[in-house]
């Protein structure tokens, strides 16, 4: 190359670099395919949807937003590549993604290394329990969803539960953070039965938790098929005692698959799922109708919580970079520990130092599903 | 405490009649071809998802259990026609390999025809539970037995009543002499991959009001249903059921009183105990091996 066509070349990067503000690179991963596609292709579809809105506004500190998306189909070592990839070629300036536990914790070492601000939008308490220094997380914690159930309970007089889990690391997890949070909430768990992924009849762990004396209540951990098969065998048997399932199964699937056999059932679950319902003077009803509204009128399906979190993690990233006034890493990450006072599809969320998620027992509501449909519980 | 133990009976019973349709889906194919067809488990799937989109489509269950089972069949015959035939000159084990690609293809596409969600189909006859001895029992588990017996009635009756069914026998005790005795083997393992399919797809519509379906739901069945064919003795009709309906009940007895944890552990100790100690299954024919 010539020195002329050097000059020409360089001369042409520095008008363009003054002309054109360099994009906000926020960076994704999440499982668009796969097992756990269910998250990921909502998570996807709002960041997309929402990535278009805020640039149609006018961007952030002028300058617009470009989604770097890869799908790392629930594989965590698909998920490290690609975390890799966003760090060190697509030079991002904030990652917001990974569907799953597995998937996060794979791209944790990667975030903390290079330092860049990280958001999951997973769910287990590992992910930010012990804190790390550039990691947060937008959904509740299957802690917090036990805990809301043995406080309904409670309420209830049951203080003996009965506990049923599946074998997913959903269920695992769950199920662990259950009989951790248990007695500490007043509640003994008198019976812990499982089943298998795929499992199609638990008619026979269910009878073994009704011939368990002192059972007052039963809370299945899980998600997928199996709550609903356990919700219709609970039926079946004529169980008294009030069933209680995860947020996990908190979709209007749910009542579909289980049918009559829903009626009672209740579950701790996010805003977003009775955002029509919610009385007016709610903190969040109008995050989660309008969220629901854009959502649903620009894809054609029912929102769901998942893309709810991948929502908030946007929002929280873009408020951090206002507030840090740049894209400078560790001014936005100072900022995403600061936010306060931020209401999300999740609830509202308070982060600090210790807490990198932000949320308490109250961003659960407490749902029981009358005449094939959520209602909130008073 | 003897409620407990029928509803544990009725749980297994209901598991393995299940597996023994399944299981019965190996035996067919593996006596035609000598191959196991790890593509049973999909032709499950196909039944129940094809089942309920066409409930879903608006035609009347009867209708679209028929129209599922009719479409399961056609796969089976794209699978024998397009995938095993093309290579009937490879070695079993190569026939084998070739039924697990397909069967990683098939759901793939049903992920991509249909959907990722769960389905659920109707119960055929409402969801009140009747009580027995203390235990209860859901309807649909009544027309999951029923329909198994009928079939196995039915599958008796092809087998060894019908001219198609004594050349398939024919074609499994002997290929070679089959033949030189005017038999086409093409057109038997045409139609026992038919016959398969259409056994495969109709447990897949009985059990999707009790368990529902997804595109997913397959790989387990399918695992389920070999491992209830190798209890029973691979090839053998008879054994598949009895296979099926031990490992049906050993499941819920297990989970019933020993832990649930381990429910899956059964079946698959089951099938390393009956490799071991075993090898013919409960039924099975000693074959001999000519050297």
């Amino acid at each position: 190359m010539s020195f002329r066509t050097l000059f020409a070349v360089g001369a042409l990067a520095l008008a363009f670099g003054v002309q054109a503000q360099e994009p906000i690179r926020i960076g994704a991963f999440l499982s668009v395919t796969g097992p756990a596609a269910f998250l990921g292709d909502p998570e996807q579809k709002t960041l997309e949807l929402y990535v278009e809105k805020i640039n149609a506004a006018g961007g952030v500190l002028g300058r617009k937003l470009q989604l770097y998306a890869y799908d790392s189909a629930g594989d965590a070592e698909k998920a490290r590549g690609f975390v890799k990839r966003l760090i060190e070629q697509d030079k991002v300036d904030v990652i917001v993604g990974g569907s799953t536990t597995g998937e996060t914790m794979a791209a944790v070492p990667l975030a903390e290394a290079a330092n860049v601000p990280f958001i999951s939008l997973a769910g287990a308490v590992v992910i930010i329990e012990p804190v790390k220094k550039w990691v947060f997380k937008t959904p509740h914690t299957d802690r917090m969803a036990c805990e809301k159930v043995f406080v309904d309970m409670r309420a209830r007089g049951a203080t003996k539960a009965a506990l049923i889990s599946g074998a997913g690391g959903f269920d695992r997890s769950m199920r662990a953070e259950c009989l951790k949070v248990a007695a500490k909430n007043g509640v003994q768990i008198v019976a812990d039965e499982s089943y298998g992924a795929g499992d199609t009849d638990m008619t026979a762990q269910l009878t073994k938790i009704k011939n368990t004396p002192g059972v007052q209540a039963v809370l299945n951990a899980g998600f997928g098929q199996g709550p609903a098969i356990v919700t219709k065998n609970y039926r079946q048997l004529g169980i008294a005692a009030p069933l209680y399932q995860s947020h996990g199964v908190a979709s209007k699937q749910y009542i579909k698959l289980s049918g009559d056999a829903a009626e009672g059932v209740r579950l701790p679950a996010a805003a977003l799922l009775v955002a029509d319902t919610l009385p007016a003077s709610d903190k969040q009803k109008k995050v989660v109708v309008d969220y629901k509204r854009e959502y649903e009128t620009r894809f054609k399906q029912e929102v769901s919580t998942f893309g709810g979190h991948a929502y908030d993690g946007l929002m929280l990233a873009v408020e951090a970079i206002k507030r840090a006034g740049s894209t400078d890493r560790a001014k936005v990450r100072d900022a995403l520990e600061s936010t306060k006072g931020y209401i999300g599809t999740a609830g509202v969320v308070n982060m600090s130092p210790q807490d990198h998620m932000g949320l308490d027992l109250s961003a659960f509501r407490m749902l029981e599903v009358r005449k094939g449909d959520w209602t909130l519980v008073k | 405490m003897s409620a407990q133990l029928v509803q544990f009976l009725l749980a297994g019973l209901t598991l393995g009649a299940i597996y023994a349709l399944v299981a019965l889906g190996f035996a067919i194919i593996y006596n035609a071809s000598h191959v196991i067809n790890f593509a049973q488990g999909e032709f499950v799937m196909i039944g129940g998802m094809a089942a309920t989109a066409f409930v879903d489509s608006g035609l009347p269950l009867p209708l679209a259990a028929l129209a599922a089972v009719a479409a399961a069949t056609l796969v089976g015959f794209l699978l024998e026609k397009l995938a095993v035939e093309p290579a009937r000159n490879a070695s079993v084990v190569t026939l084998i390999i070739i039924t697990i690609g397909a069967s990683i293809l098939l759901r793939g596409l049903a992920s991509l025809v249909w959907d990722k969600k769960i389905h659920s189909l109707p119960a055929f006859s409402g969801e009140a539970p009747i009580a027995i001895g203390g235990a209860t029992l859901l309807p649909q588990t009544l027309w999951v037995l029923g329909a198994t017996l009928v079939t196995v009635a039915a599958l008796w009756w092809f087998f060894n009543r019908t001219l198609t069914g004594k050349a398939i026998l024919a074609v499994s005790h002997n290929p070679l002499a089959a033949r030189l005795m005017g038999i086409s083997v093409r057109r038997v393992l045409l139609v026992s991959f038919g016959l398969s399919a259409a056994l495969g797809a109709l447990a897949g519509i009985l059990i999707a009001p009790i368990s529902f379906t997804s595109w997913d739901i397959g790989v387990m069945l399918g695992l389920k249903g070999f491992a209830a064919a190798i209890l029973g003795g691979l090839g053998s009709g008879p054994g598949a059921i009895a296979g099926g309906l031990a490992l049906g009940l050993i499941e819920a007895l297990g989970a019933g009183y020993l832990s649930s944890a381990y429910k899956d552990v059964f079946a698959f100790v089951i099938i390393l105990a009956a490799l071991v100690f075993l090898p013919n299954g409960l039924a099975g024919k000693r074959a001999a091996e000519r050297v």
